[in-house]
């Protein structure tokens, strides 16, 4: 047989051959237990008998969940009940959830006591807040949008609060003001002082001017043209703030101002000048050594000792305030644990290349540690946002704290899970939120070799 | 209710000493009265869907602003938590606490502060489920009871039950909330706080006839309104205003016919009262139809009890105790004259 393969095959012999394939076989589809879906279920959910105990465990206890949650939630719920009171949901159906006491006081969730006619005011607020957020969030934004987000602070205080337009505005121009002096009295300190130091002086006095800007000529101006040209929204006390809109101030307060207050005070506890990083130290130490609600009562009770009588300081201001303090030292320790990762080369780089501290701190060391960082950074963020229902404990009325008043209502008093429920909806869905663009932001500044 | 926070009790009495004078001049000053509130009592202090307050407390705040000013929307409420209460008084933050708060000895004099009258005579009591066929307090010997801690009811109980020679099992829970669900659920055979917190928590329950609240009293907790100790004339100005809502229900005066009865009653009574004769006003430093215009707002004692606690409300309290001393209660007020 072989001797008769070898030889070439006579060009008539091409007939005793019924096919002739022309190209390879198209593979035959794998078996149906071998794809899609059914091996995805096979190899995650049943590759062995324990795995398949486990998993049919599993779908038992969903099937338990949601066939109570479910026609609890969806089915039988109540939505407006005639009375709207809870003993109105048990007449409908008193098997379902009773949502109409979410129905009758949503806004009062949102906004707390705000009054009604001026909803529009927070609403602007957060939509503003949400464009102010753009440019820092994502790379996709214009860059001159980030003046928006620099003037936020202000905007936002003013539509919240309310009262004179001229005070946010003034506040505004500090930085305008202690340019103004850095620029022109700088040239009066370098004759004072020559050269080498003038520079660092005229830096110290532009920042003293916008310090004191702010603490005197910013009362004093919004006076004078307050009288001049009223303009401005009607004020709105602290007393009234509540609800979600409440979180987000505490919240997003202590989040934006924690992040930089950490990296000076992290940078300052690595610091060679002595004095600046005893502070650092202690700051830190003692901010982190504290619970929150501790702050918090300091903030709400004790200050009202230590201030003349008839001080008024904002209530509010005082918790966001201690909020940013203490997030700040655990800011401070997870932006030191990402310098701490850093090798020493990095700094010693930044050294041979001649650069000044803050310049190699700016374009070499912070980018490295931060981007190690952002995990614990959200971490520390979303941690902060949900300790903001402490305050409840001090009387403000976050969405936590709003729950007993609604209770009290005798309408409603008796509702539980309805309530708790939908608060723990609303941090969920912002913390997942915020989790969630802590992933992007991994993935988008993922450089390393892994 | 009850709470007593220690740092609230230690940074009152630090600053007790300090004298507070001329709180009606600083409240005329800034145009409205601050009032302590609680942050959420059914029927005593609880903000409707407009976030507007009202309640059995609430109405005491609004007759004092009404007292002051002949306006009762010249106040502003602080809600205030049972750790918070004292110390915001004793601070400033508050001219007056009108939030269901226990008239103690050490309140009154430790703290130094100044109970200006009783608006609500309150009382320890127990709720069961009817099911246990339990007729009386004394039956409950060896029951688990929940019971708020930190309270002076917890400290009630003790007593009660040693002094009847009886065991008990604590369930210890934090708050109102708490308690109805563990109740409910069974982790307790008895609930215990004050009457009227157990016939706000009875009402709420899908089937409120199946508990029942015993009939046993085993404390006393006069609630009322208080100011700063050593500012009398502001404490006087709250004190007169309370007995005015009481004296009011007891010469029949109401909202719908004070100002008829000033201008046309001939009850000399009355016209001291209402500020037609008399310049009682006059000597307490605000105008002599203060009493008339506090009565205004809600009506008189009974008035404001029906609307928010009474028996046509879902609380559903009787008067008992809280009726005037001639229907049989220990409400009494001193005369105006």
């Amino acid at each position: 047989m072989s001797e008769t393969q070898t030889a070439p095959p006579p060009a008539s012999a091409a007939r005793s051959h019924a096919f002739v394939a022309s190209g390879d076989i198209p593979p035959s589809p794998p078996p149906a237990s071998e794809v899609g879906p059914v091996r995805w279920v096979r190899e995650n959910l049943f590759s062995g008998w324990v795995n398949s105990i486990l998993t049919l465990l599993s779908l038992l206890a969903m099937y338990g969940l949601l066939s109570a949650l479910v026609p609890w939630l969806f089915l039988n719920s109540v939505w407006s009940p005639d009375p709207m009171s809870l003993n109105g949901c048990r007449e409908v159906n008193a098997h379902g959830a009773c949502l109409a006491v979410i129905n009758e006081r949503w806004l009062q969730f949102v906004f707390g006591f705000y009054p009604a006619e001026q909803y529009w005011r927070p609403t602007l607020a957060f939509g503003l807040m949400i464009v102010a957020l753009w440019p820092v969030l994502f790379d996709s934004a214009p860059r001159p949008m980030l003046w928006l987000t620099a003037a936020y602070p202000a905007i936002g205080y003013w539509l919240v609060w309310g009262g004179s337009v001229w005070g946010p505005a003034l506040a505004l121009a500090a930085p305008a003001a202690g340019y103004f002096v850095w620029l022109y009295g700088g040239v009066l300190i370098n004759r004072i002082w020559g050269e080498d130091f003038g520079a660092i002086m005229s830096l110290v006095a532009g920042g003293l001017a916008m310090v004191l800007w702010w603490m005197f000529a910013v009362v004093l101006l919004d006076g004078v043209i307050s009288d001049v040209l009223p303009l401005g929204l009607e004020p709105v006390e602290s007393s009234k703030l509540g609800g979600f809109l409440l979180s987000m101030i505490i919240g997003a307060t202590g989040i934006a101002a924690s992040l930089p207050l950490g990296i000076l005070l992290a940078l300052g506890r690595q610091s060679s000048l002595f004095i600046v990083k005893a502070i650092c130290v202690a700051f830190i130490e003692c901010m982190r050594g504290v619970p929150l609600i501790t702050l918090l009562f300091v903030a709400s009770t004790l200050l009202n000792y230590f201030l003349p009588p008839g001080t008024e300081f904002d209530v509010i201001l005082r918790v966001c305030i201690m909020v940013t303090f203490f997030a700040s030292a655990y800011m401070a320790e997870v932006i030191r644990g990402g310098l701490a990762s850093l090798p020493k080369g990095q700094y010693e780089a930044g050294d041979a290349m001649g650069l000044d501290y803050w310049k190699s701190m700016r374009l070499i060391i912070l980018p490295q540690a931060l981007k190690v960082s952002i995990p614990a950074i959200v971490n520390t963020f979303i941690g902060l946002f949900k300790d903001t229902v402490l305050v409840s404990q001090i009387s403000l009325f976050d969405p936590l704290g709003l729950l007993n008043p609604i209770r009290a209502d005798a309408a409603w008093n008796g509702i539980v899970w309805e309530l708790y429920g939908f608060v723990a909806l609303f941090f969920f869905v912002f913390c997942f939120g915020m989790s969630r663009y802590s992933m992007y932001l991994e993935r988008k500044l993922k450089t390393d070799h892994r | 209710m009850m709470f007593r926070s220690i740092l609230g009790a230690a940074v009152a009495s630090f600053v007790a000493s300090t004298a507070f004078a001329g709180t009606l001049d600083d409240v005329k000053a800034k145009g409205y009265v601050d009032c302590g509130i609680n942050t959420g009592l059914v029927g005593f202090a609880a903000p409707d869907a407009d976030g507007e307050w009202s309640g059995f407390d609430v109405a005491i705040c609004q007759a004092v602003a009404a007292a002051v000013f002949g306006d009762a929307t010249k106040v502003k409420y602080k809600s205030l938590t049972g750790k918070t209460r004292f110390t915001a008084l004793a601070s400033g933050e508050v001219d007056l606490l009108s939030r269901n708060t226990t008239w103690t000895f050490s309140r009154d004099v430790d703290l130094g502060f100044e109970f200006v009258g009783v608006n609500y005579y309150d009382g320890q009591g127990f709720m069961v489920p009817k099911e246990l066929e339990v007729g009386s307090a004394k039956d409950l010997g060896g029951a688990t009871v929940c019971i708020q801690t930190g309270t002076t009811t917890e400290l009630n109980l003790a007593d009660y039950f040693r002094a009847n020679g009886m065991e008990y099992e604590p369930v210890p829970i934090e708050t109102n909330t708490e308690a109805q669900q563990k109740y409910l659920s069974g982790a307790c055979d008895v609930y215990t706080t004050d009457a009227s917190g157990l016939a706000a928590t009875r009402a709420s329950f899908e089937s409120p006839g199946d508990h029942v609240v015993l009939p046993e009293i085993i404390s006393k907790e006069p609630l009322g309104p208080l100011v700063r100790h050593g500012d009398n004339q502001w404490g006087d100005i709250a004190r007169w205003t309370l007995n005015a809502l009481v004296t009011a229900e007891e010469l029949g005066v109401t909202a719908a016919n004070a100002d008829e009865m000033a201008a046309n009653s001939t009850n000399p009574e009355i016209r001291r009262l209402l500020g037609a004769e008399g310049g009682l006003g006059a000597m307490l430093g605000v105008s002599d139809d203060f009493a008339l215009n506090a009565i205004k707002v809600n009506g008189n004692y009974a008035e404001i009890f029906d609307a928010n606690i009474g028996p046509e409300t879902a609380i559903g309290l009787q008067r008992g105790l809280n009726a005037l001393y001639k229907d049989g209660g220990i409400l009494y007020s001193p005369p105006f004259r």
